[in-house]
């Protein structure tokens, strides 16, 4: 899962597949993923991994790092 | 039957004695619908003047004299709208800065208030509790500035307002600023666009006119006041009408586009105002199952504005949204810029655009707009451009050559308007003024032809990205990246390149850097990527770094922007194809 999340990550946002992205590497203050984006990463996550997040949880507090993402998910598995 | 109050024909002196017309005519309408996370909350005329007078003695009682500047650094909602009537109530000049978000640093962007504030000659700041004592520190020895206002302070005073005595003092004549719109750009070099009362009165008047506006509208709009579009569009223009305004924050929208089409649904909403990004993401970010029951009927214009328009975007908008009764003839245009209050050109309400195909070569090479007929010839490459309109009424415009002499229909050049709701002139910048006006025309800067009488937009000012519907000068970006460690000086280059799927440009930079060590790379690349999103809150979808001399020069020695960002798309962007999931 995590393999899977980096690689969307990479390839569909910051459109560089072999961009060593560590899991604690803020995204949205980093400036590797827009508040536009985070909603199509939300679409992402549904689809693939099942897990839901409402539009109002789509903020940098809550999905800033791999990490936080993931442990978001599992929360909701 | 209601008609409007302000028309071609009859309009008052200034947006005061406007509010004194609504206080007395229209004081238990609805002039503003809030759509906030716990509800909607409505406000009538009454109650939103009362507001702005509340907000009129604290700024008196700080000093605030007619002509006096204020700033308002404030979040979407009641306060930013009732400060900046509070302000007019007084002859102050009100002026809307962005609100800090998530990406932007704090300190360059408290700098940014500081540079305006000390440049402009503020005189008042108000202020939401959040940032209010860091703003107040950050501002203090400014020596044109009395105070930073915190809105709790306004609210909590509890002083009596004198409405009528505010809306009887006749502070400002016709001719005197009634606002500042700060044209987008680097925080440092923002330019304050001064607009007359008579300017916006008659641009209300003349834009009404070009969109059929009737009282029977309702305008819903998650727009940003501190641009042109959701200042005027979505807040002046509905509110001197008397029409309903429904208001919802840009960043809440964001994280949950469908509160628009709901809010449309939920108040029989007629108008829309829309950069070009926002069809795509309306069309790809909401699900299905959040719009169930969704009608949007009542739309009678959706009009895409401040960004190059594309007739993709309209098209898989419509898609998405006839099935919830969204009309194709809803489907507008228009071609707006702060200098001329707001619109220069609209398209015709009731039908979509023209289209107009023509030969791509020409287009590019001869600088003409050369019409294609498909039938005929097939295999010729073509361009497909949607009209922005024509000119609203009491406005014209001209297309002319680098000479500022004026060219014939389908010549592509600098489009200049002259009009009755132009600025007045930059504040305080009589340099940047005379730049750009000459022989009472305005020279945008932006390209483009007429044919029909309909206007097409080509290109716009000098390299200027547009993402998400917000303005980007390259140099910008590339200011900051000069001192990054492992970069050469000077060689990194930024530029725009088209997203189709989201309907907007996405930022590229290109830099050359000394290291083949990719540890050191990636924290280059890190190190760009973090500039640019904490200084001026967009975010750099590419950032791709080339051995030194990869970048093209001009004669001179600089960068070539356009030239590189030709090498970018044909070396790097089209070999390697995206790869979809």
């Amino acid at each position: 899962m995590r393999d899977q999340l980096r690689d969307y990550i990479k390839t569909h946002m910051i459109k560089d597949p072999t961009y060593p992205l560590k899991d604690d590497e803020p995204l949205i203050t980093g400036g590797l993923v827009d508040s536009f984006s985070l909603v199509e990463l939300a679409v992402f996550i549904e689809d693939t991994f099942g897990a839901r997040f409402d539009d109002p949880e789509l903020t940098a507090e809550n999905m800033d790092t791999v990490n936080q993402i993931l442990s978001n998910i599992e929360a909701k598995q | 039957m209601l008609t409007l109050p302000i028309t071609l024909n009859r309009r008052p002196a200034t947006l005061i004695e406007q509010a004194r017309w609504l206080c007395r005519e229209r004081a238990a309408a609805t002039a503003v619908v809030l759509v906030e996370h716990e509800g909607d909350r409505r406000l009538s005329y009454g109650a939103f003047f009362e507001g702005a007078a509340r907000f009129a003695g604290a700024l008196e009682a700080c000093g605030v004299q007619p002509g006096d500047l204020v700033v308002l650094v404030l979040q979407h909602g009641e306060a930013v709208l009732s400060g900046f009537w509070g302000a007019l109530l007084l002859g102050a000049v009100p002026s809307i800065f962005p609100f800090l978000s998530d990406k932007l640093d704090r300190e360059r962007y408290f700098d940014s208030v500081r540079q305006l504030v000390a440049h402009s000659g503020v005189r008042v700041v108000i202020a939401g509790p959040e940032l209010h004592a860091p703003l107040r520190d950050r501002l203090a020895g400014i020596p044109s500035l009395a105070a930073v206002l915190n809105i709790e302070d306004v609210v909590q005073a509890q002083r009596p307002a004198p409405l009528e005595e505010y809306l009887n003092r006749h502070p400002a004549d016709a001719g005197a600023t009634a606002f500042l719109q700060h044209s987008s750009g680097s925080t440092g070099l923002q330019k304050g666009v001064m607009l007359s009362h008579r300017a916006v009165l008659n641009h209300i008047a003349g834009y009404s006119a070009a969109i059929n506006l009737t009282p029977d509208d309702v305008v819903v709009s998650w727009l940003p006041l501190y641009h042109d579009m959701g200042l005027i569009a979505g807040f002046i223009m509905p509110i001197l009408q008397g029409i309903p305004l429904v208001l919802m924050s840009p960043f809440h929208w964001v994280r949950d586009p469908k509160i628009l089409l709901w809010a449309i649904h939920h108040h029989r909403g007629t108008l829309c105002w829309l950069p070009n990004f926002a069809y795509n993401f309306l069309a790809t970010r909401v699900r299905p199952a959040a719009i169930h029951g969704l009608d949007l009927s009542s739309l009678r214009a959706v009009i895409n504005c401040s960004e190059p328009v594309y007739a993709e975007s309209h098209r898989i908008f419509l898609e998405q949204y006839a099935y919830y009764g969204l009309r194709e003839s809803a489907l507008a245009t228009c071609y707006a810029m702060a200098e001329n209050t707001f619109a220069v050109t609209q398209s015709a309400l009731e039908m979509p655009p023209p289209l107009d195909v023509v030969d791509r070569r020409a287009l590019m090479e001869d600088r003409r707009a050369v019409p294609v007929d498909n039938g005929l010839k097939p295999l010729a490459p073509t361009v497909t451009l949607v009209s922005c309109g024509v000119p609203i009424p009491n406005c014209e415009i001209k297309i002319v050559d680098e000479q500022r002499r004026p060219l014939p229909e389908r010549f592509i050049g600098e489009i200049a308007l002259r009009s009755s709701s132009m600025l007045s002139g930059y504040y305080r910048r009589p340099d940047a003024t005379a730049e750009v006006m000459a022989g009472g025309w305005y020279f945008t800067g932006d390209m483009g032809y007429l044919a029909g009488g309909e206007l097409y937009i080509t290109g716009r000012k000098k390299d200027l990205i547009i993402v998400g519907g917000k303005n980007v000068y390259p140099q910008d970006i590339e200011n900051l990246l000069n001192d990054i460690p492992g970069l050469h000086p000077g060689r990194a280059v930024a530029f725009g390149v088209f997203n189709e799927s989201l309907g907007t440009e996405d930022i590229a930079i290109v830099a050359e850097a000394d290291t083949d060590d990719p540890e050191a790379r990636a924290d280059i690349m890190r190190e760009i990527r973090a500039r640019v999103a904490q200084n001026t809150d967009v975010t750099a979808r590419y950032v791709h770094l080339v051995e030194p001399k990869w970048l093209i020069k001009t004669s001179s020695g600089k960068v070539a922007r356009r030239a590189n960002r030709e090498r970018f798309i044909e070396t790097v962007l089209n070999r390697v194809p995206e790869q979809r999931g």
